[in-house]
């Protein structure tokens, strides 16, 4: 257990390092969106600056860009429900297997 | 029995669709999708119909597994969350921009490809109307790659190294992370095929399209991977029941 415990938190702490290390060695750069260079390289194949003929509905609705932070709220929204939901069901297994494992519960929840 | 298998499964859609709902709030910076309005006509509906096909078996394949296994619902809502919280992560990668994963790993190893196509349609859908991410006209394009495609190199991986006894979270890692991968090599190809350069055509368009997407999404890809196989550690751990009515721990390696 404290082996498969070790490798958990071994390999999360690797998750961190690689999606953090690129901000400090690349610290000039912008972090912007992929989709962005994307279409920059359309734009770059087709000569012209394109014109994407169908614009995003809630962007037509509310006649503009989604703001920088009503957005960032959005998406914490997004993150929050799934992590709810994900240790929502893993509480209940882990607390599931407690119960089946009787009195003798040596093993910790996390 | 049977009326109560309809309300775990009116309940799931229901739950699937609260979830989606909210999801569709949240505007991600989805960097594989394909934005609204930059695949001409033709394709959309193209990739569109494509998609159908899978989109069918996919709901046909989730009914059976909850007929059969009712009590592995909490495992597909799992696989839901995942989505929804790998695609929220934008994540800053080595070329200097951000990325995020798909997180259709998970599901597509756990409930199949084709099951996964519904989970990703209802999360590029909402995001489509709600977030200005991804869009409507290139729904079909977008659940191609990151519902359909992804999740079949996923699954086709992870067997291939159940079959030639690869240690199965070496394969999870691989599956989930090539998976990943693949998703932006569709989206790359896709995006060749409606902008093909006029030197060189579709095949120079692609390898442009890919020297923006694929360094990017490389250590994205490898995170995917690392997550995927902690989840899988966790339900290993605590969700054994479930998994072995899936049928994921039957014939595995050890």
């Amino acid at each position: 257990m404290t082996a498969t415990r070790k490798t958990v938190i071994g390999l999360l702490v690797l998750v961190v390092l690689i999606a953090l290390v690129p901000l400090f060695i690349l610290q000039d750069a912008e972090f912007g969106g992929s989709d962005d260079a994307g279409s920059g390289v359309v734009s770059e194949i087709t000569g012209t600056e394109y014109e994407p003929w169908f614009t995003p509905i809630f962007e037509t609705a509310i006649n503009g860009e989604i703001p920088g932070e009503v957005e960032s709220l959005f998406f914490c929204i997004q993150t929050g429900i799934g992590v709810g939901i994900i240790a929502f069901v893993m509480g209940r297994f882990v607390e599931r297997k407690k119960q089946e494992e009787g009195k003798t519960g040596k093993k910790k929840t996390k | 029995m049977n009326t109560r298998l309809n309300i775990r499964e009116k309940r799931f859609v229901a739950v699937v669709a609260a979830i989606a709902l909210v999801f569709g709030f949240t505007p991600v910076a989805s960097a594989m999708h394909i934005m609204e309005g930059y695949l001409p006509v033709g394709f959309s509906i193209a990739w569109g119909g494509i998609c159908i096909p899978f989109l069918i078996a996919g709901y046909l394949s989730i009914k059976k597994t909850l007929k059969e296994n009712p009590k592995t619902i909490t495992l597909l809502a799992m696989a839901g969350a995942y989505v929804f919280v790998l695609s929220s992560l934008k994540i800053p990668s080595v070329t200097g921009s951000c990325s995020h994963m798909t997180g259709t790993g998970l599901g597509a190893i756990l409930f199949g490809p084709a099951a996964v196509s519904i989970l990703g349609i209802i999360v590029l859908l909402f995001q489509a109307i709600l977030l200005a991410h991804g869009g409507l006209t290139t729904l079909g394009a977008n659940t191609f790659s990151m519902a359909i495609a992804g999740p079949f190199v996923t699954y086709g991986i992870f067997i291939l190294c159940k079959k030639i006894k690869i240690n199965r979270h070496v394969g999870v890692f691989l599956a989930a992370a090539i998976g990943d991968l693949f998703t932006y090599c569709v989206t790359a190809f896709q995006l060749a095929l409606a902008y093909p350069s006029e030197s060189g055509g579709v095949a120079a368009s692609m390898v442009k399209f890919l020297a923006v997407f694929a360094p990017t999404q490389l250590p994205l890809a490898i995170i995917e991977g690392i997550l995927t196989v902690v989840i899988i550690i966790g339900l290993e751990t605590y969700a054994q029941p479930e998994l072995n009515d899936l049928g994921y721990l039957t014939g595995g390696v050890k």
